[in-house]
């Protein structure tokens, strides 16, 4: 138990002075059940996000990552079971909340943009009207004070305005995306998730989305949860990244220490297996092997058959938690010094 | 990863020579009315492909690509120019329109690999009635041979052992084991010329290095000359000795992969490179500089396609046709009055 308190200059240096948790998941874990048994989709996830930071998760085809999403909105397929675990959004408990009492909690704290922005607005309607309805839904105003809104929206993610009552057929694949934003920061949510926001987009366009994301987050101090598979993205977004293998956090930590001073072998490889367009052309790392089928999770490390350092430990035994700092990883076998 | 081999290395006459090729599609604007309106999805694209080479394509969604592919390997007829084919290194074959036997024969040196595994193979059929099909529409062999050449080209992409995959369905594969499939469905007849549209695009970072080594390594293997299709600059980075930037139709630069990717001349280069995301958190990259968002080339005005999101464009640009590729040092071409 701590008594004194600690001198500031021992302080992890953060991007967020004190900790002010907009969200705290603890042991999160939830089961897809399916004919041939329960699929461990997310398995005793823990982590948490600060008021005004950018949290970034970043893992492989699934394993796990938008599965967390949908279970932080708690916007789950039928048969999708949430086990245990706590969701405290401000300090109140999401879990054990009914569809009913979880509605007015969506959108106004916590919202989300798709990655499929074209399919999440309805063709039929003009995109303004969408919005409008989010508003309506949420907050009680007038018609005038409603559109008022959606013209500051529109300014916010830099979308003509001439546009607002078009439908979402004219618009580009980056508007829609841009729409799909405005309409999640409609209720000024405390807390957005953005799920491969920018993953059906060209470079040049996602560049911009990216900006317009960085701007809206700064200006309302909104805390952003950036789910992706593309370490670059996650680079360019995010104060912290969570890495996920196989329905796990594995590694967490401040970017920059998790990008230079990787802990986990899983999230070495990764980063390796990115080419870059700038500096030398290094050797491509790769992984041999496809991911676990988590109905039947490997025992010890999930990432053992794949791993080049694994030993029989890994195969049979939970790795240990390693902390450097608020940096932190499982694994038997830690890197140091790459 | 195994560097190409510069293009000069590889032999001397090109094994492919696109002569000014385009293609229009016509904007259709109603049930009964004439189209006079024109996508002008390919618009005078010329390049060499030489022997043995890997020659990327790259630009964004829309520039012509993915067309210009279809065209090179005859799944498209270009509205105009030529690509000629020249296997043997003496007698070009013009098969801009062949049709018949002679495009049926075409096709045996002639494939192409397409970007979505989960798309581009038949859900009902299994990997050895998928992987066997080109041999069958060509006669190529008898059904015992073709067990084995199915079988020796499983092995060769990595399934292996192949009795385990003979007889499966695509549904039963993962990701990168379906685009192991059809590459082995491509390469079965042992073609010398083979389209890649974006084959690894689909694929998780940890699956894809294995899957462009591969490619890499069967073309060293099997004589194999690749026309690279990406839109990612990194990838074409590490498989392509040379490339070209498509934007709306044109070619605007062109040369060797690092030449152009370290000091890009076309400003539309420039922009595009700068907009690559940097898997650095330590790193801030230049803004980017262009105007606007893409147009559709229906009907373009006669100059420069990059005009109206040029950072340095001026009157000169406005008032003159769409500028040539010009040498412009290093070992590329650019199109650009102000490069």
């Amino acid at each position: 138990m701590e008594t004194h308190p600690q001198p500031s200059a021992t302080e992890p240096t953060t991007n967020v002075a004190t900790p002010d948790p907009v969200l705290a998941v603890e042991d999160l874990t939830m089961y897809y059940a399916t004919r041939a048994g329960d699929v461990r989709a997310v398995d005793g996830i823990s982590f948490a996000v600060q008021r005004g930071e950018s949290v970034g998760l970043v893992g492989e085809s699934g394993c796990g990552k938008s599965s967390i999403a949908m279970a932080l909105l708690k916007l789950l397929p039928e048969n999708a079971r949430l086990i245990r675990g706590k969701i405290l959004l401000n300090g109140a408990d999401l879990a054990p909340l009914s569809d009913d009492e979880m509605r007015p909690h969506r959108w106004n704290h916590i919202a989300m943009v798709f990655q499929a922005a074209m399919n999440a607005l309805n063709p039929v309607y003009r995109v303004g009207d969408q919005i409008i309805e989010a508003l309506d839904a949420h907050i009680r105003s007038t018609p005038e004070i409603s559109m008022e809104r959606v013209r500051e929206l529109f300014d916010l993610v830099s979308l003509d305005p001439s546009f607002i009552p078009r439908y979402p057929h004219e618009y580009s694949g980056g508007m829609k995306q841009r729409a799909g934003i405005a309409m999640a920061l409609a209720c000024e949510p405390d807390l957005l998730i953005a799920d491969e926001p920018t993953t059906a987009l060209d470079v040049i366009v996602q560049d911009r989305i990216l900006k317009e994301l960085r701007k809206v987050q700064e200006a309302l101090n909104m805390s952003l949860i950036y789910i992706s598979h593309d370490m670059a993205v996650i680079a360019e977004v995010s104060h912290a990244v969570g890495v996920m293998y196989a329905g796990r956090i594995v590694e967490w930590g401040e970017t920059v220490d998790v990008f230079h001073r990787p802990i986990h072998p899983y999230t070495q490889t990764l980063m390796s297996a990115f080419p870059s367009v700038t500096g030398p052309k290094h050797k491509l790392g790769m992984l041999t092997g496809e991911p676990p089928n988590l109905l039947t999770p490997p025992p010890g490390c999930r990432f053992h058959p794949r791993c080049p350092y694994a030993t029989d430990v890994c195969r049979s035994e939970e790795p240990p938690t390693v902390r450097s700092g608020s940096h932190w990883a499982d694994c038997w076998h830690p890197l140091d010094g790459h | 990863m195994a560097t190409a081999a510069p293009a000069s290395a590889v032999g001397t006459k090109p094994l492919v020579t696109v002569e000014d090729l385009r293609k229009r599609f016509p904007v259709s604007t109603g049930l009964f009315e004439r189209s006079h309106s024109f996508v002008h999805a390919v618009d005078g694209v010329s390049f060499d492909l030489a022997r043995g080479e890997s020659f990327g394509l790259v630009g964004e969604s829309g520039c012509g690509k993915t067309t210009t592919g279809r065209l090179l390997v005859r799944l498209a007829e270009p509205s105009d120019g030529r690509v000629l084919f020249d296997e043997s290194g003496a007698a070009p074959t013009d098969i801009t329109h062949l049709a018949g036997a002679d495009l049926k024969a075409f096709r045996r040196r002639a494939q192409m690999i397409f970007q979505d595994p989960y798309e581009s193979l038949n859900p009902r059929r299994t990997i050895f009635d998928t992987v066997a099909e080109p041999l069958k529409v060509q006669n190529a062999c008898g059904p015992h041979e073709c067990l084995e050449r199915v079988s020796r080209m499983l092995e060769m992409v990595g399934l292996t052992p192949p009795e385990a995959y003979l007889f499966r369905y695509p549904h039963e594969l993962s990701g990168g084991q379906r685009q192991r499939a059809a590459i082995a469905r491509a390469l079965v007849i042992e073609p010398i010329f083979v389209v890649a549209d974006e084959p690894t695009s689909m694929l998780d970072v940890s699956i894809r290095t294995g899957v462009m080594q591969l490619m890499q390594s069967l073309a060293d293997r099997l004589g194999i000359s690749y026309l690279y299709i990406t839109h990612d600059l990194a990838v074409a980075r590490y498989m392509c000795s040379r490339i070209a930037v498509m934007y709306l139709g044109k070619i605007v630069e062109m040369g060797d992969t690092e030449a152009v990717l370290q000091q890009p001349k076309h400003p539309y280069t420039q922009a595009l490179l700068s907009a690559v995301p940097i898997p650095d958190p330590t790193v801030t990259r230049a803004p980017v500089r262009i105007a606007g968002g893409v147009s559709t080339p229906v009907d373009p005005l006669p100059r420069c396609r990059f005009y109206d999101r040029c950072p340095i464009a001026d009157d000169f640009c406005r008032d003159n046709d769409h500028p040539p590729l010009e040498d412009k040092g290093s070992g590329q071409l650019a199109a650009c009055y102000k490069a």
